[in-house]
């Protein structure tokens, strides 16, 4: 007992003494949509290689860039991943803190579904349209820019299944909101007029924009800050709701869930990556070129993350629901040559 | 002489007699019985409350403790692994995990084919669906160990598929299988076949005790192991750290300090930290001990910092509690026969009151064995535990996760193998906390004394 005290006496003391102590893994935060693929490569490049296992963490995109643009230094996190891309606003601030060149890396496209209870009502077929008319404050009906007086899904599709409006769908703090906002909620505005109709009625192209991303606060478009795991225990819940998922975790629970089509098109790998399927957007991470060569196997992790071995069409990342990138080869290259943002 | 003003003389009294109950004794006694009924209703209910999520756990969580394995001979192809056939070291590093799947799904093939199982799955790539994508890693590490093992045959256990494993602990349905991209019904009678035989076995898992955790592809290989390690680093700097500060604080302020407005201040604000949310240590970490000491993240060494600064105020006021309770004539005595104040404080106060101490202790460390959130901001959610640490500094400063963090990371992932692990974890969990509880318990009765 003595003997373990004093040596961990001695351990706290020498960590006192060097307090910026040495990092020798590779340190990634971000998107949780991400984080499967980052974890099954993570495993793979610790058994592949003599490296430490990478550490991923989750909390989001934003998060994880907020986290990554901190500064330079082992103390902050080496790759940010993010299921969108990194925002000007982002650059700027890491640019303030010093983290000057940073490596775009784009690893695949990933498609976003929407889902229910296996036993639930018919949400078997959805537009972009219905979306928006279901969660806009501001619809059009009769021609007219109204109020959303929606209650139930067959109030404006007779097609779909006469239940309250009640969709979960992710929080702010999510790429995936962003997504679901522009390819979703903001096609539908376009397409069912209400952006003609909002620039009609006096408002600039900007805030009717803005406008159009919308949705409505009054309980029927539930924010889910957590993980998929929490929007599939709200659908758990309720049977009349419908939750946003990524395509990965709904493969991975088909028992539970069943899939909506979108303008008609059954989401998969394959109606994804020909671009048939209208909802995905790209993934990516992110690397601060002035961590390469301080941290051991950070170069090296970026390259095996995206060789074809793992990011190809027949890896682990797209057995795993990854849709791969037609374009991995300039990625690659673009990694090799440690091609930093900003075209230099 | 008559009495007149004593009305009551021969009559009979007017609230009546002792032995006939009377309505407001009735209602009385109606009101103490319906009280206890509630006493009872509400243990009832806590108990019933208990006993369900005692079913709730181990009924979800006791698959965890067991798996399902694969048994099969594996022919390790020189001209696959060692092209060069000089059994250099670095030359069979270079080839991957991706180059042995080849030579498990042959072998696989090989043994349904040799079970005379009749199967449309004639391919050896179909028979991926059934391993676990750990069994490369296992056998690449055997070769790399051992390279005389190339060009022989070679019996391997490798863990199944988490769809496997499922169908074979009911929670994979083949009425459910059409949709699943996964795994289809023929290889569950692939299964089937391969269980009659002996080659797929259900066994206890050791591994998921004591092993690494996995990535979301793989939950038949989770452990909470390593998680454990780092949180039993964590509460080693908890006790190193908490104990001597919290037992020095309190003796103090218990036994020297003056009484006035500042130790008054002190005293308040000790309560005031004790209720503080967990969060708000982990936000204070993230800023103080990371940002500011520059201390690894992830480190069970910042977790434990932290933990301490959260357990502190339970261990000060546990251990105040128990110094008051030592009663003054102890000092006094030790006073009046000349011991110093020192002296009376640690050769008579301090022990009599130890019990106490170490129940505060106790029962402060398990508190912080059970805490998530700080955790959270200091990094030690998620893909972490995949590497035990080498030694006690590695243990410290390397990142780890802990026992809570890694069950809250496991109930995010979409694999629904993924929750049975975690309900696993919350076991092991439950058995640490209970017996800390009781270690508490037993050494207050053990040793507490009463005046």
């Amino acid at each position: 007992m003595s003997v373990k005290l004093t040596a961990s006496a001695l351990a706290i003391a020498a960590v006192a003494a060097t307090s910026a102590a040495a990092r020798d893994q590779v340190q990634v935060a971000g998107s949780s949509t991400v984080l499967p693929y980052a974890s099954i490569v993570a495993e793979a490049f610790g058994e592949n290689f003599d490296f430490p296992t990478p550490v991923v963490e989750s909390g989001g995109s934003s998060a994880g860039l907020k986290r990554f643009c901190q500064g330079v230094g082992t103390e902050h996190t080496d790759v940010a991943n993010a299921s969108r891309k990194i925002r000007e606003k982002e650059i700027k601030a890491c640019a303030e803190n010093g983290v000057t060149d940073i490596i775009e890396v784009r690893i695949g496209y990933d498609g976003i579904v929407f889902a229910s209870q296996l036993n639930g009502p018919a949400y078997t077929q959805f537009t972009q349209s219905d979306i928006f008319n279901a969660l806009a404050p501001k619809v059009m009906v009769d021609g007219k820019l109204v109020d959303n007086p929606h209650k139930q899904w067959s109030d404006f599709n007779p097609d779909l299944p006469s239940e309250d409006i009640l969709a979960f769908i992710p929080g702010t703090k999510h790429g995936t909101r962003e997504v679901f906002e522009e390819k979703v909620v903001a096609a539908g505005c376009e397409a069912t007029g209400a952006f003609e109709a909002m620039m009609a009625a006096g408002m600039s192209e900007d805030d009717a924009e803005d406008a159009c991303l919308a949705v409505m606060s009054d309980g029927r478009a539930v924010d889910i800050d957590g993980d998929y795991t929490e929007t599939l225990a709200s659908i758990d819940a309720n049977a009349n709701g419908i939750g946003v998922f990524g395509l990965a975790f709904y493969e991975n629970n088909t028992d539970k869930l069943k899939v909506a089509t979108m303008a008609g098109v059954e989401p998969s790998t394959e109606t994804i990556s020909t671009g048939e399927y209208p909802v995905s957007r790209p993934l990516f991470f992110y690397v601060k070129k002035a961590h390469i060569g301080v941290i051991p196997g950070l170069k090296e992790y970026a390259e095996f993350f995206i060789s074809d071995e793992i990011a190809g069409g027949d890896g682990p990342l797209a057995e795993y629901g990854l849709v791969s990138d037609p374009a991995l080869a300039d990625t690659q290259g673009a990694v090799a040559a440690e091609a930093v943002m900003g075209g230099m | 002489m008559t009495d007149a003003s004593l009305p009551n003389t021969g009559g009979a009294p007017k609230s009546g007699s002792l032995h006939e109950i009377d309505a407001r004794t009735k209602k009385r006694n109606a009101a103490e019985k319906r009280f206890r009924m509630y006493g009872v209703a509400a243990i009832a209910t806590g108990i019933i409350f208990l006993l369900v999520l005692l079913f709730a756990i181990l009924g979800n969580g006791l698959g965890a403790f067991q798996q399902t394995f694969i048994s099969v001979p594996v022919y390790l192809d020189e001209s696959k692994l060692d092209k060069k056939g000089n059994r250099n070291i670095d030359d069979i590093k270079k080839v991957s995990t991706f180059g042995y799947n080849p030579l498990i799904q042959k072998a696989v093939l090989k043994a349904v084919v040799d079970a005379g199982i009749e199967t449309p799955l004639k391919k050896s790539k179909d028979m991926k669906a059934l391993i676990s994508a750990s069994a490369a890693a296992q056998v690449r590490q055997a070769v790399i160990d051992n390279p005389a093992l190339i060009g022989q045959t070679v019996e391997f256990r490798f863990l199944a598929s988490s769809r496997v494993d499922g169908y074979l602990k009911g929670r994979v349905h083949r009425e459910l299988l059409a949709r699943d991209k996964n795994i289809d019904a023929e290889h569950l009678d692939i299964v089937d076949g391969l269980k009659e035989i002996g080659v797929v076995k259900k066994t206890f898992n050791s591994a998921f005790i004591f092993g690494a955790d996995a990535s979301e592809s793989r939950a038949e290989q989770a452990g909470i192991g390593v998680s454990m390690i780092g949180s039993l680093f964590m509460m080693l700097v908890v006790l190193f750290l908490a104990l001597p500060i919290g037992v020095a604080a309190s003796i103090y302020l218990e036994e020297f300090a003056p009484k006035n407005r500042w130790t008054d201040l002190i005293e308040v604000n000790i309560s005031n930290l004790a209720a503080v949310p967990s969060i708000v240590f982990g936000i204070l970490g993230l800023a103080v001990f990371i940002q500011f000491m520059h201390l690894p993240q992830s480190a069970p060494l910042v977790g434990g910092l932290v933990l301490t600064l959260m357990t502190l105020p339970t261990i000060i006021i546990s251990t105040r509690a128990s110094l008051k309770a030592v009663p003054p004539s102890i000092r006094d005595a030790a006073l009046g026969v000349g011991a110093s104040k020192m002296q009376s404080v640690f050769h008579h106060v301090l022990p009599l009151a130890a019990p106490g101490i170490l129940t505060g202790t106790i029962i402060g460390l398990a508190q912080a064995l059970g805490e998530t959130a700080p955790l959270l901001l200091i990094g030690m959610v998620g893909y972490i535990a995949s590497n035990p640490p080498g030694g006690v500094i590695e243990g410290l400063m390397s990142p780890n996760s802990a026992m809570p963090a890694q069950i809250y990371e496991w109930a995010k992932r979409a694999d629904p193998a993924y929750y049975e692990r975690a309900w696993g974890g919350i076991i092991i969990l439950l058995i640490f906390l209970v017996s800390m509880n009781t270690l508490a318990v037993l050494l207050r009765r053990r040793f507490e004394r009463r005046w």
